[in-house]
């Protein structure tokens, strides 16, 4: 009894075996036709590793932001034109009576804080560490930031009224400044005050440098206010009650900005109410442009080397004319024709594919210590997958050429 | 029902502005079982009518049924169903696959026709066996002779079990005593009743076949029997 299988598994099974005997039989002209391929997917492999993990920082490091938060400030997070920054700039600043009058009137919120924050050297005994953020606040920032503390305690309400010399360290200024010494307890030197260190936050994770309190030590208001600067431009921090009415708690708060400050029914805002949703917005934008341009130059050069596919596939179709017309008069129909170089256009590219993903691998490592990507298997599922679709592509009008071939005449070639 | 029936077929090729009448009007019926061999000289129209008898080819006019079954009006892909069930080559110049060794090359017919792997391998070994190359089944066509290269490809002709051998010049690329063994495994293989065409264009090698066609001029110019064995007295 002869088992007979579905057609298409056993000439696929034969195209195979072809078409890697074909390619290993020409090893330096396949690779050659395959180096367009190769930088293609190279490209397309380093474009998704860069932008997933710019992409997972990103969202990571603004996650610190709050998704339920309110900023209120006077210069908006995105300013895009000189004329704009130069209206904020006339606008009046946001004071401490503004605050409070906030803190009292404001119903839809769970935590609010004010927030201001300065640039200074900060010093441990001998040890320096240049350009720390040091951020007057309250007790309420540690609502609104979500900070979490590994080690002691946040500030509590009385300190941050009464301004006793206490500090929180993030996590990255604490461990520059105390290499190994445990900090709680330990004095640190601002300009010429010291403060006690209370409490270490844990690490956020950043976005070059910006968005978490990784870099930076959290005094009381007072003391800020009273050692640094008198009347500064504060920036309120409102976490509302409910995720879900996140909107009506901007226009609750919005009218308590306009009443405090004075508006006139129809006055623009002089103030500007911004929420990590933005940051979001603008982020797909940037990353939809660099995707957009490497996508552009991926598919320049897989359709260059899609070109190159074609040519080789061309060529073998001529020199093995004699082989088509023994296989057809053997009875390869078409479609098994089609198959066999269609096959092997795709497996060129394949192994143009696994060549291109093993010489991006180790760059994505490199791009790992920078944006904390890697090359993920989705990555690899699809650099492979267009790989072969390109081979298909490249090699069907060279294979529909080869499955149309006359057995009489392919015979009669030598 | 005859095997081969062929009625008023004619094939006619544009070769740029000029017509060629290659057959004209040839009408044929062959029985199963027979030994056929069909000779002329060249330009007689003997390739063409060897194309048309192989299904490689289909006829300008006229008709032909193949066991039964009309194939002068199907289309490239069922002539190659046709083609591998019904029909095993045997060419001048072999045609074999250089890259893959006689067993392979045995399979491939198998292959096209969807036997799975163990059916394949143990058709290809019997048919090997059969033509006495059980020794070179790994061998790749460069590694024989011209002889057993030969062998390779009748095995390769005669592993689908096909209603019709078909062999164009069999011995046109062989020595005079290796064309001769060659001829004897025709011989046996028409002694167990296959069914065997010949296009030759040598008289000694016609003279093995029970009946010998001779083309002139797209034409059958004759048609006669033959007593078998008259090979061997032949010069």
């Amino acid at each position: 009894m002869i088992t007979r299988l579905p057609h298409l598994l056993i000439e696929t099974l034969e195209g195979l075996r072809i078409a890697l005997g074909a390619i290993w039989a020409n090893k330096l002209r396949s690779g050659l036709a395959t180096l367009g391929i190769v930088i293609g997917i190279v490209t397309v492999t380093l474009m998704g590793t860069a932008i997933e993990g710019l992409n997972r920082s990103f969202l990571n490091a603004v996650s610190t932001i709050g998704a339920d938060v309110l900023y209120v400030q006077r210069f908006s997070w995105f300013i895009d034109s000189w004329e704009e920054w130069l209206k904020a700039e006339k606008r009046q600043r946001i004071t401490l009576a503004q605050v409070k009058a906030v803190e009292k009137h404001m119903r839809m919120a769970q935590a609010i804080a004010p927030f201001v924050e300065t640039r200074r050297p900060v010093k441990y005994k001998n040890r320096r560490s240049d350009s720390v953020t040091v951020i007057g606040t309250t007790d309420q920032f540690q609502f609104t930031k979500g900070v979490s503390i590994i080690d002691g305690r946040f500030m509590t309400a009385p300190e941050a009224d009464g301004g006793r010399p206490i500090c929180v360290l993030g996590a990255t200024a604490a461990t520059n400044l105390f290499l190994i010494e445990p900090p709680m307890g330990k004095r640190i030197r601002l300009e010429n005050q010291l403060f006690e260190v209370v409490g270490v936050m844990e690490k956020q994770g950043d976005f070059f440098g910006e968005f978490s309190v990784d870099n930076a030590v959290i005094i009381p208001l007072q003391q800020f206010v009273s050692s640094y600067w008198r009347y500064p431009d504060f920036q309120i921090q409102v976490k509302v009650l409910e995720m879900a009415n996140l909107e009506d708690a901007k226009e609750e708060l919005r009218g308590i900005m306009r009443r405090v400050r004075r508006l006139a029914p129809g006055a623009e805002d002089d103030f500007s109410i911004d929420q990590q949703e933005m940051f979001l917005n603008m982020f797909k934008r940037v990353s939809r442009t660099i995707a957009s341009v490497g996508l552009f130059i991926t598919g320049l050069s897989l359709f260059v080397g899609g070109i190159g596919i074609m040519n080789i596939m061309f060529v073998s179709v001529a020199e093995r004319t004699r082989e088509i017309g023994i296989r057809k008069a053997i009875g390869a129909k078409r479609r098994a024709i089609l198959t066999q170089f269609l096959i092997e256009a795709a497996s060129i590219c394949v192994l143009g594919g696994i060549l291109a993903l093993s010489i991006a691998y180790p760059v994505t490592l490199l791009l790992k210590k920078h944006l904390g990507g890697a090359m993920s298997p989705t990555v690899v599922g699809i650099a492979l997958a267009v790989a072969t679709l390109t081979g298909v592509i490249s090699g069907f009008f060279p294979a529909w050429r080869a499955a149309r071939l006359n057995p009489v005449d392919a015979l009669r070639n030598e | 029902m005859s095997l081969i029936h062929i009625e008023n077929i004619s094939r006619r090729y544009q070769m740029g502005e000029e017509i060629i009448h290659a057959l004209r009007d040839v009408s044929l019926t062959i029985e199963r079982g027979e030994y056929v061999a069909i000779m002329g000289p060249s330009g007689s129209g003997k390739s063409t009518l060897m194309n048309l008898l192989g299904c490689l080819d289909t006829p300008t006019s006229g008709r032909y049924e193949l066991n039964g079954v009309n194939v002068s009006e199907m289309d490239d892909n069922q002539l190659a169903e046709i083609r591998n069930r019904e029909i095993g080559f045997v060419f001048q110049t072999f045609n074999l696959l250089p890259r893959s060794n006689a067993l392979h090359n045995v399979e491939l017919p198998l292959i096209y026709a969807g036997v799975s792997t163990e059916d394949r391998r143990r058709g290809a070994l019997e048919a090997l066996s059969q033509v006495g190359l059980s020794d070179r089944i790994h061998h790749k066509p460069n590694e024989l002779s011209g002889g057993q290269r030969q062998r390779v490809a009748i095995a390769r002709a005669l592993v689908t079990n096909p209603s019709i051998i078909l062999a164009d010049e069999p011995t046109g690329n062989l020595d005079s005593k290796t064309g001769t063994e060659i001829m004897a495994v025709f011989e046996e293989l028409s002694d167990h009743g296959n069914t065997i065409i010949v296009v030759t264009h040598e008289e000694h090698v016609a003279r093995h076949a029970e009946r010998i066609l001779r083309i002139r001029d797209g034409l059958i110019a004759s048609d006669e029997n033959v007593a078998k064995g008259a090979a061997l007295t032949a010069p």
